[in-house]
C-alpha cells in the first residue's frame, strides 16, 4: 500500500493534468480568437465560442481542485508557494478573472458591435496572459529558488519567479495550450477548410513547442538544476524523453494525414507525459529544496479523509463529465440533426 | 494604510463583491427550475420566456461568481499564508467537497444553458434542478469553514502547533449548523426580493404584463418564504454566538457591563471610550431574553475581555442593527404579500406593494453584507477565534495596497458592467408581441450564434 501523502499528491497531479488538457486548452482558444485571420476569421472565432461555451467553468474547477488539495494535505506547501509567489499568482487572478467575465460578457451582450469586439479583445488577451503565468508559477516552484523560513521569504518576492527559467517555463505552457486547443478544433468542425486553418494552427504551435521545450531543457541547467538533475540522469529519464517524443511526433504525423482523432490523443499524451516527468524530477520535493512530499503532508486523519472525499467525487464527477462532453462534444453525429 | 489594514481590506473587499454572486448563485438556479417545472406543467410559454432569461441571468452571474472565488481560495494563502498552514488540514476538508459541489453544479449548468435543445425537456429540468441543489451545497460547505473561525474545534495544540486533528468534528463545530441555515435562508430571501423588486418596478407602468406578474409571484414566493423562517435561524445564530463568542455578541449589542437581566438595544452610539451606549431604545431584559431565552440570564459585557481583544464596536453595533432592520422590512413585505393571498387567492398588485417591493429589493443583500460584517469583524482581532490573531497569520509580503487597488478597481468596473447587462438583457420587458409569441422571440435570440457556426 502506497503512503497515504504520496496518493494526495498524486490526486493533485492528476488534476493539474485534466485542468492542462481542459482548462488549458479553452485558454489555447482565446489565443486563436486573438490571431483568427484571413476569410473564415468570424467562423473560427465562431467555432472557437461554440467548443469553449459549455465546458469552460466546469473545466476551470480543475485548478480550484488543485489549490484545494495542496492547502488541505500539504498546508506548508500551500502557505510558501502562496507567499513567495504573490506577484504572480495575484497577476494570474487577474487573468482569471478578466478571461471569464470578458467571455461571458461578449456570449450575453447585444451581438456583432463594438463592444462585442471589445469584449473579445479582453477575452483573447486574457487568455494569453493567463497561462504564462501559471508556467511562470510552475517554473517559480519547480526552479529551487523559493525558500520559507518561520513565515519569511528570504530570496524575496521577485527573484524566485522573475528570471529565464520560469519565463521560458510561461511561454512554453501559453504553446502547449494553443497546441492542445488547434488540435482539439479540428474535431468540433465538419467544415474542412475550418479544420485546414486549425490544421496548419496545430502544426506551427507543435513546432514553437518543440523550440520552447528545447530552451526549457537548456534553461533548466541554471534555472532548476534539481529538476534538469531528474530529467537526465535518473533511469526513467531516457524511456520519459523517449515516450514524449514518440507522442510528439506521432501528433504532427496525425496532423499531416488528417488523422485528427488520434492527433487529440497523442497531443494530450505529450502535455501528459511533459506535466509528469516534471512531477518526478521533483520527487519527492513540492517545494524544493525545503519542502518535501512527506514533510508537508497534513496528519493521516486529514488525508483519509481527503482521499475518501476524492474518491467519491470521482464516482460522482467522472459520469457528470462524461455526459456534458458527450452532449457537447459526442462526436458529429448530434450535429446532423442541426446542420 | 499599512499593510494589515490592506490586507484585510482586500479580504473583505473581494468576500462583499463575491458574496452577492454567490448568494444569487445559490437562489437564481431555483428560480429557474420553478419556471421550468411550471412550463412543463402549464405549457405556458410566459414561464419558458421567463426560465430562459432567468438562466441568461445565472449564466453571466454564475461566471462572475465563480471567478471572483477562485481568487478567494488563492486569497486564503495569499494574504494570511501563516493561517493556511496552521488550518489547512483541519478545514480543509469542507473546501475539498465544495469543489466538488462546484464541479457539479458548473458541469449541469454547462448542460442547462447550451443544452435547450440537445437533450430532454426532463433532462434539461433535471440539470437545472442539480445546478440548484449543488449551488446550496457549495455555500453550506463554504460556510461551515468560516463557522469553525468563529468556533474552532477537532483539534489539540501542542507547543504552538495543531495535533490530534479531527476533521469531522472540525466540520461539526458548534456554529456550523446556524450559520449555514442562517446565510442559506439569506441567499434564498436576497435573491428572491431584489428579483421581485426589479419585476416590480417594470409593473408599475406595464400593470397588466403576465412576464413580469409571473415573475413577481416565483420571486417573492420564494424570497418571502425565506425571510419568513430566517427570524428562526436569527435566533439560533444569536444563541450559538452568545454561548461560543461572547466578546461578539458584547460587541453587536453594544454591551460594555457584564449584567444579568441586559436590555435589547435598538440603535444608539456606542462610546468605547467611556464604555457606554447613548441614544439607544432599550428593551429591558430584551437581550438576556433573546441570547439566553431567560429573561435574567447573564450577559458577558465587553469588560469581562481585555482591551486589545475587542473588536470594532460601533462597526458592528451599526451593521447588526441595519442586518435586523433589513430583515424586518422583508418580513413585513412578506407578510403583506402573504396576507393578501389569503384574502383574494392572488398577490396584491396595488400601487403601495409594488413600492415597498421596489424598496424591499435591495434589503437582502444589504443584510447579507451587514450580516458578513457582524460576523467578520465581530470575529476580530482573531482569525481563529481565541486562537491565532489575525495580525499573526498575514502574509510578509509588502505593498500589499497595491492589489488592495487593483482588485477594487477591477471589481466596481464588473459590477458596473454586470448590472448594467442585467438590466438590458434579462429584466426588461419581453420585445414584440409579448407572451403569445414568447417561444418565437426565444428562438430568435438563440438564432446568432448557429448562423455564423
Amino acid at each position: 500500500m502506497w503512503p497515504l501523502e504520496l496518493i494526495a499528491a498524486g490526486a493533485m497531479i492528476v488534476s493539474l493534468t485534466f485542468y492542462a488538457l481542459l482548462g488549458g486548452a479553452d485558454y489555447g482558444g482565446g489565443v486563436w480568437d486573438l490571431f483568427a485571420r484571413g476569410p473564415r476569421a468570424l467562423k473560427q472565432r465562431a467555432l472557437i465560442e461554440e467548443a469553449i461555451g459549455p465546458v469552460w467553468e466546469a473545466n476551470h474547477v480543475w485548478l480550484i481542485l488543485v489549490v484545494v488539495i495542496l492547502f488541505t494535505g500539504f498546508p506548508v506547501a500551500f502557505a510558501a508557494i502562496a507567499t513567495a509567489l504573490h506577484i504572480p499568482l495575484t497577476l494570474l487572478l487577474i487573468g482569471i478573472v478578466l478571461r471569464g467575465s470578458a467571455f461571458t460578457f461578449r456570449t450575453y451582450d447585444v451581438k456583432r458591435d463594438e463592444r462585442e469586439r471589445g469584449w473579445g479583445r479582453i477575452f483573447s488577451i486574457a487568455s494569453i496572459i493567463t497561462p504564462v503565468l501559471l508556467g511562470i508559477t510552475l517554473g517559480g516552484i519547480a526552479s529551487g529558488s523559493i525558500r520559507f523560513e518561520n513565515g519569511i521569504v528570504p530570496n524575496g518576492f521577485v527573484r524566485p519567479w522573475l528570471a529565464p527559467f520560469p519565463l521560458a517555463v510561461g511561454f512554453f505552457a501559453l504553446a502547449l495550450f494553443a497546441f492542445l486547443a488547434a488540435v482539439y478544433l479540428t474535431l468540433e468542425t465538419r467544415d474542412t477548410l475550418l479544420q485546414e486553418d486549425f490544421r496548419r494552427r496545430a502544426i506551427v504551435a507543435g513546432v514553437v513547442v518543440a523550440a520552447l521545450a528545447l530552451a526549457v531543457f537548456l534553461l533548466s541547467g541554471s534555472g532548476a538544476p534539481k529538476v534538469r538533475a531528474g530529467l537526465s540522469a535518473s533511469a526513467w529519464a531516457v524511456p520519459l524523453h523517449l515516450a514524449t517524443a514518440i507522442s510528439a511526433i506521432a501528433a504532427f504525423a496525425a496532423l499531416w494525414k488528417r488523422a485528427y482523432g488520434l492527433a487529440r490523443v497523442c497531443a494530450a499524451a505529450q502535455v501528459t507525459l511533459i506535466l509528469w516527468g516534471w512531477a518526478l524530477a521533483q520527487f519527492p520535493y513540492i517545494v524544493e529544496p525545503d519542502i518535501t512530499i512527506q514533510s508537508a503532508a497534513a496528519p493521516p486523519a486529514t488525508l483519509r479523509l481527503l482521499l475518501g472525499a476524492l474518491a467519491l467525487g470521482a464516482l460522482l464527477l467522472f459520469p457528470s463529465f462524461y455526459y456534458l462532453f458527450r452532449v457537447f462534444k459526442g462526436g458529429l453525429a448530434s450535429l446532423k440533426d442541426e446542420g | 494604510m499599512n499593510d494589515l489594514l490592506a490586507a484585510r481590506s482586500q479580504m473583505a473587499m473581494s468576500l462583499a463583491f463575491h458574496i452577492v454572486f454567490a448568494a444569487i448563485g445559490i437562489a437564481m438556479p431555483l428560480l429557474m427550475v420553478i419556471a421550468e417545472w411550471l412550463y412543463l406543467r402549464t405549457r405556458e410559454d410566459v414561464y419558458l420566456e421567463l426560465a430562459r432569461r432567468w438562466a441568461k441571468g445565472t449564466a453571466i452571474l454564475f461566471a462572475v461568481g465563480a471567478v471572483s472565488g477562485t481568487v478567494l481560495s488563492f486569497e486564503l494563502g495569499l494574504l494570511w499564508p501563516q493561517f493556511m498552514g496552521y488550518a489547512g488540514a483541519i478545514i480543509g476538508m469542507p473546501f475539498s467537497l465544495e469543489g466538488f459541489a462546484f464541479f457539479t453544479e458548473a458541469i449541469f449548468l454547462g448542460i442547462y444553458l447550451y443544452g435547450w435543445k440537445r437533450v430532454a425537456p426532463r433532462a434539461h429540468l433535471a440539470a437545472g434542478a442539480i445546478v440548484a441543489l449543488s449551488g446550496a451545497l457549495s455555500g453550506i460547505f463554504v460556510v461551515i469553514a468560516n463557522a469553525w473561525m468563529n468556533s474552532p474545534v477537532g483539534f489539540q495544540i501542542l507547543d504552538g502547533k495543531p495535533v490530534n486533528i479531527d476533521p469531522v468534528a472540525a466540520m461539526l463545530n458548534p456554529m456550523a449548523l446556524s450559520q449555514t441555515l442562517h446565510m442559506t435562508l439569506a441567499a434564498y430571501a436576497a435573491t428572491g426580493f431584489a428579483v421581485a423588486g426589479i419585476h416590480a418596478y417594470q409593473l408599475r407602468r406595464d400593470r397588466s404584463n403576465l412576464f413580469h406578474r409571473r415573475a413577481l409571484a416565483i420571486a417573492l414566493t420564494v424570497g418571502g418564504a425565506a425571510a419568513l423562517f430566517q427570524p428562526l435561524s436569527g435566533d439560533l445564530s444569536a444563541r450559538a454566538v452568545a454561548r461560543q463568542q461572547p466578546a461578539k455578541l458584547a460587541a453587536l449589542e453594544a454591551q460594555f457591563k457584564t449584567e444579568a437581566g441586559a436590555p435589547l438595544r435598538i440603535g444608539g452610539i456606542p462610546d468605547v471610550e467611556r464604555a457606554e451606549t447613548r441614544y439607544a431604545i432599550e428593551i429591558p431584559r430584551g437581550l438576556s431574553l433573546l441570547a439566553f431565552h431567560d429573561p435574567n440570564a447573564k450577559v458577558t459585557g465587553l469588560d469581562a475581555f481585555p482591551r486589545d481583544e475587542w473588536p470594532h464596536v460601533p462597526i458592528v453595533h451599526a451593521a447588526f442593527q441595519l442586518m435586523v432592520a433589513s430583515g424586518t422590512l422583508m418580513m413585513a413585505v412578506a407578510l403583506w404579500g402573504a396576507y393578501g393571498f389569503w384574502r383574494r387567492r392572488a398577490l396584491p398588485d396595488g400601487k403601495w406593494f409594488l413600492r415597498a417591493l421596489v424598496l424591499a429589493a435591495p434589503a437582502g443583500m444589504i443584510a447579507i453584507e451587514a450580516g458578513w460584517t457582524v460576523t467578520e469583524v465581530g470575529r476580530q482581532p482573531w482569525i481563529i477565534y481565541g486562537i491565532m490573531r489575525t495580525a499573526e497569520a498575514v502574509t510578509p509580503m509588502p505593498g500589499l495596497l497595491v492589489p488592495f487597488l487593483t482588485f477594487t478597481v477591477l471589481y466596481l468596473f464588473l459590477s458596473a458592467v454586470v448590472v448594467w447587462l442585467l438590466f438590458r438583457q434579462v429584466a426588461a420587458s419581453p420585445r414584440g408581441v409579448p407572451l403569445a409569441s414568447g417561444k418565437e422571440a426565444a428562438q430568435e435570440e438563440e438564432e446568432p450564434e448557429h448562423v455564423a457556426a
